[in-house]
């Protein structure tokens, strides 16, 4: 029986939820005997030129190894990608040199005997600060009366897309404008970032880390430390949560390996969770202008989508608004789509991916459009879904803004969605307590997405089946909880016919796999799925000869039974041979071994449509999520267990978005919402069990028709939440409020709108 | 982060905890659940050179009746008071607001002694202590002595405690046929109230004979809600007569502006949750 499509349960949880997983901090290798501990000294000021670092306290304190600062590290600062309009002269040092750019960078670091005696140490380094005026909005930044990076001349990082001359609304008869903020959100794992670094005794460098691409940032690593290729692995044991906020090469990292090699000895480092909050990237912050034109019948005709973004200090991740640009204009055909991302460099905690990295605020922005499209002309937001909505002969459809999407039917998920809703139902009920003049009002919000998904399309495999045909796989994709194990294991398994449990997946290790490209942007069941699919394709091509040769029958005639696993000659039942006898025979005293690199030949893009249902307290503005339903077309899914905790976790954090979380700064740059009982993270006890239906529409893009679910839940979610909040006082006049909807900004925007 | 270093000493009566308190001086620190106390360590804002852990004391911790009144251990659990039964007969407010606390964890470990004793004006327990009229048993050099809740908070995480003394008990006059409730209003389940308000209501025939109504996070100290109780002394209980009452819930607050909330929607909380909150007590629907 076929395994791929089934609810198998994951192999990963058992040692997860019982404590035997083993985190950077947990292990306990021989090799990180009496390893020093590494704390980092931070900047409590956002801009200051730094005037005197004063160490001899700390030197002299107990149990402390070394101090280093800046003028210590003889490494280069950590260059910006070559793609940035303007990043060459925006690098990040190492240690801050001169000037910091924000709260929480590091100036100075402490090596000490233990970690008690590290952070005791880091107290005493005295870091005088001359302040310097701090740039923190957007707008501050662009209008350039303070340079984060005076030689480069402006704090523009990075500009993409860009807005015609002609007025794209002319022949509109209804234009709607809107200034709205995608708010900046920490992307807060359960495990901060954490690494530990070993001398591998022969000049190079062994790096536990904590991370979701180990090989990029072995590649970067080696580069930034001038080391020769081979001579730094980076392995990940089990890693607790990411969300994009342990994608990047750290100049932490660097300072790490940097102490390794000056030392000699091991270190170990692990983040606060204060740190973490200023250190670990922020995602979003996009100041948008939207304009939705059109006809009164409800047809759209022109949208356009200007974005000034935040880069925060250090624009390492500028180009992510581009991803913004690209998917600005939705799951819709609307005929003239133009948009422009500009980001500037503010003095606020670099920005960087987080669940979704750009595609969430493209989606956003045009899902607010169109429910504001639709309360100027007077229409159900149903209905102008309806009948913009690309339509499924459209695919392959090429945007206006240069994607090109494969495959699905979006009309169909919304209808699906109306449906186990009881649309017309929750409507009426709408009506009823907005005629009672109820204080529990009732909104319905909608959002219909498609994000991209499968970017950085190659990876790498390999694949080995020993002579017990036990088979372990490798793959360059590298999961922080998602489960990668089980549902690769099912997909060899129904391939060659074994059981799964006689699959092994690895990952993770640059040391036993050479290239990878790690995961981020829900591309790895398509990438590294795909991966092991054509690996175990390439297995039976190469056993087949040997099979033949061991039957004694014709290659045409020899069959691999993927029900039993084991090869067969037609028409004669008797001649048959297990993988395991194969291996024995082809290959006495070894195994079989194949290694494929696969590149995903086109973008997949996933669809959905999310509708939630909430209660407002026109008193207060608390709002109370009652219902959550969504349909997520992923394509073809593997595992549809695994699939629903993707969209789970994913609607999650898409609702915190909407009504709780928010990274906020004060005009000094200092953050004031970086503890966790500031931040307000909602937790199970915040949120209803979700309605999840399904939708399978294959991409013709990979052989297993599949595409991304990682960061689906968290685009549908915030816009469907933001909707129906904003519906459920629109009658009182309301058209537009911000994320996060607080109470008291719905308690404002109900006063503002009546008064 | 890791706390600064610090000596470590556990009593097993509060006169030893006296006695060793009172000979560190004012760098020592009692220990109760930890579970405000821990957190200010780690973020190091504080750096006490002694933690007085009264865990090892047994006589504090646990709920008994001494006449018409209840008498509450410092180091009863927040989990205690929700199972215990001579609360939920006579001090009800008392388990409700204490079910609101945080999460499971923090009430396994968080005292009732703590929360009052840590002041902080957005805990729930101050509050309901001065609806409740408890008075504090506090221990010190000198011996014992009484405190009325309406004493005890001085001033943000401030009590009238002097260095050296140790709060043994709550004490709470026992009440019976009086309808109470808790309002709490938070952002996430586990969050501390932006405001919350704690009400005891006694009726007698249709109206409402006597009120307690206090504040939770509307200045620096928990507050009395004295105009509201005096409106409400006597009044018809009906709808009207309570959110009339309610109006003047934030008369004399001071609620501060911060990253949770602006004083002015704390002010207008204020009146709707006094409303709200009246109304559950009373047993009357107020919408
Ligand atoms: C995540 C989280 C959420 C929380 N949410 C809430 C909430 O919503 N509402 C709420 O009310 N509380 C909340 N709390 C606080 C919780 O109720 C604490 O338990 C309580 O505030 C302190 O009690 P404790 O026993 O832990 O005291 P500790 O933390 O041990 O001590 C607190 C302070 O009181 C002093 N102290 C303690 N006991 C005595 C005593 N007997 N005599 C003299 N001094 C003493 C200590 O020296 C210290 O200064 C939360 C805590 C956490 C960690």
């Amino acid at each position: 029986m076929a395994i791929v499509g089934t609810r198998m349960t994951r192999v990963e949880d058992h040692r997860l939820l019982t404590g035997a997983a083993t985190y950077v901090d947990n292990l306990r290798l021989p090799e990180l005997a009496g390893a020093a501990f590494v704390t980092f000294v931070r900047s409590p000021i956002a801009h200051a030129r730094i005037t005197h670092i004063d160490t001899a306290q700390a030197r002299a304190a107990r149990g402390v190894v070394a101090v280093y600062t800046a003028a210590d590290i003889d490494v280069p600062p950590m260059g910006t990608p070559p793609m940035l309009t303007n990043g060459a002269a925006m690098a990040r040092p190492c240690l801050a040199k001169d000037v910091v750019r924000f709260a929480g960078e590091a100036v100075a670091v402490v090596v000490a005997e233990d970690r008690a005696a590290a952070a005791d140490a880091a107290g005493l380094v005295d870091v005088e600060y001359d302040p310097l005026p701090a740039v923190v909005s957007v707008e501050d930044a662009l209008a350039g009366r303070t340079l984060l990076f005076p030689e480069a001349g402006t704090n523009l990082a990075h500009e993409a897309g860009e807005l015609s001359a002609a007025d794209p609304f002319a022949d509109c008869e209804v234009v709607v404008t809107r200034e709205i903020t995608n708010q900046r959100l920490a992307p807060v794992p359960m495990e901060t970032r954490a690494a530990a670094c070993v001398p591998d005794g022969e000049g190079g460098l062994v790096l536990w880390l904590s991370t979701q691409c180990p090989h990029a940032v072995r590649d970067d690593m080696t580069r930034q430390l001038g080391l020769l290729p081979g001579q730094l692995r980076v392995i990940a044991p089990d890693v607790g949560g990411g969300f994009g906020g342990k994608i990047p090469s750290e100049v932490d990292y660097t300072v790490l390996c940097w102490i390794v090699r000056q030392l000699g000895r091991p270190v170990r480092w692990m983040e606060t969770r204060s740190e973490t909050m200023l250190t670990m990237n922020h995602g979003r912050g996009q100041r948008q202008r939207v304009t939705i034109g059109g006809r009164r019948d409800g047809t759209v005709s022109a949208y356009r989508l200007d974005i000034l973004a935040d880069a925060g200090a250090y624009p390492h991740t500028a180009w992510l608004p581009s991803a913004t640009v690209w998917m600005a204009t939705g799951a819709y055909g609307i005929p003239r789509v133009e948009a422009r991302a500009r980001c500037v460099v503010t003095n606020t905690t670099p920005m960087g991916a987080y669940r979704g990295a750009g595609r969430p605020e493209a989606i956003a922005a045009i899902e607010r459009a169109i429910d504001l499209f639709a309360a100027e002309i007077g229409m159900d937001p149903a209905d102008v879904r309806r009948r913009n909505l690309l339509r499924p002969e459209a695919f392959p459809y090429q945007t206006p803004t240069g994607m090109e999407y494969d495959s699905g039917d979006y009309p169909a998920a919304l209808e699906q969605v109306l449906a186990a809703a009881d649309y017309p139902g929750l409507r009426a009920e709408q009506a009823r307590r907005r005629a009672a003049g109820d204080h529990r009002q009732l909104g319905i919000g909608l959002s219909c997405y498609v994000e991209v998904t499968g970017l950085g399309g190659e990876e790498h495999g390999k694949i080995t089946m020993d002579a017990d045909g036990a088979v372990t796989a490798y793959v360059g994709t590298t999961p922080q909880g998602q489960g990668h194990a089980t549902t690769l294991s099912m997909i060899i398994a129904d391939r060659l016919g074994v059981p799964p449990e006689q699959v092994s997946v690895r990952h993770t290790d640059t040391g036993s796999l050479d290239q990878g490209g790690g995961t981020f942007g829900s591309r790895s069941l398509q990438l590294g799925g795909s991966v092991v699919h054509e690996a175990t394709q390439r297995l039976c091509d190469d056993a087949l000869p040997l099979a033949a040769a061991a039957l004694e029958a014709d290659e045409r005639d020899v069959v691999l039974d993927r029900e039993s696993g084991r090869w067969r000659a037609a028409g004669d039942p008797a001649r048959e041979i297990s993988w395991a006898e194969l291996v024995r025979r082809s290959r006495p005293g070894g195994s079989f071994s194949v290694e494929v690199k696969y590149a995903l030949p086109k973008l997949t893009f996933s669809y959905g449509t999310h509708l939630a249902l909430v209660e407002v307290d026109t008193e207060t503005g608390q709002v109370k999520l009652v219902r959550f339903i969504g349909v997520d077309d992923a394509g073809r899914l593997i595992n549809p267990l695994l699939a629903e905790g993707q969209r789970h976790g994913g609607i999650a954090q898409g609702i915190a978005q909407a009504l709780y979380e928010e990274m906020r700064y004060d005009e000094d740059g200092n953050p004031v919402t970086a503890t966790l009982a500031d931040y307000t993270v909602p937790s199970a006890a915040d949120l209803p069990g979700f309605e999840l239906l399904t939708r399978e529409t294959p991409t013709p893009h990979n052989p297993l028709g599949a595409k991304g679910i990682g960061e689906a839940g968290t685009i549908g979610a915030a816009p469907a939440v933001q909707n129906a909040v904003i519906d459920a006082v629109s009658h009182l006049g309301v058209r537009h409020i911000d994320m996060p909807l607080t109470p008291e900004r719905v308690w404002q925007a109900i006063k503002e709108a009546t008064s | 982060m890791i706390p600064s270093a610090f000596d470590y000493a556990r009593p097993s009566t509060v006169q030893e905890a006296v006695r060793i308190l009172s000979e560190a001086g004012e760098d020592a620190k009692v220990l109760a659940g930890g579970q405000s106390l821990i957190p200010v360590l780690r973020l190091r804002l504080a750096a006490p050179s002694l933690l007085v852990d009264l865990g090892g004391i047994a006589e504090l911790r646990g709920v008994s009746e001494s006449g018409d009144e209840l008498v509450i251990g410092a180091m009863t659990r927040h989990a205690d008071i929700l199972r215990d039964p001579l609360v939920a007969r006579y001090a009800p407010l008392l388990a409700q607001a204490t079910a609101t606390v945080a999460d499971r964890q923090v009430r396994h470990l968080g005292t009732i002694g703590g929360s009052l004793s840590h002041a902080d004006p957005a805990g729930d327990l101050p509050s309901v202590s001065l609806a409740l009229d408890a008075v504090m048993t506090i221990a010190g050099p000198a011996g014992e002595r009484s405190v009325p809740a309406s004493e005890f908070f001085v001033d943000y995480l401030t009590t009238a405690m002097q260095p050296g003394e140790v709060l043994v008990a709550v004490r709470v006059p026992k009440r019976e046929g009086w309808g109470t409730h808790y309002e709490k209003f938070n952002r996430v389940a586990q969050a501390w109230a932006l405001v919350g308000v704690a009400a005891a209501v006694r009726r007698e025939n249709g109206s409402i004979a006597e009120a307690r109504v206090a504040l939770t996070n509307m200045g620096t100290t928990p507050l009395r809600a004295t105009a509201v109780e005096q409106a409400l002394a006597g009044a018809l209980a009906s709808a009207d007569a309570i959110a009339s009452a309610a109006a003047s819930a934030a008369e004399g607050t001071s609620p501060s502006s911060d990253v949770s909330a602006s004083a002015e929607y704390r002010t207008h909380l204020a009146k709707v949750l006094t409303r709200r909150a009246v109304a559950a007590a009373g047993g009357i629907d107020a919408a």
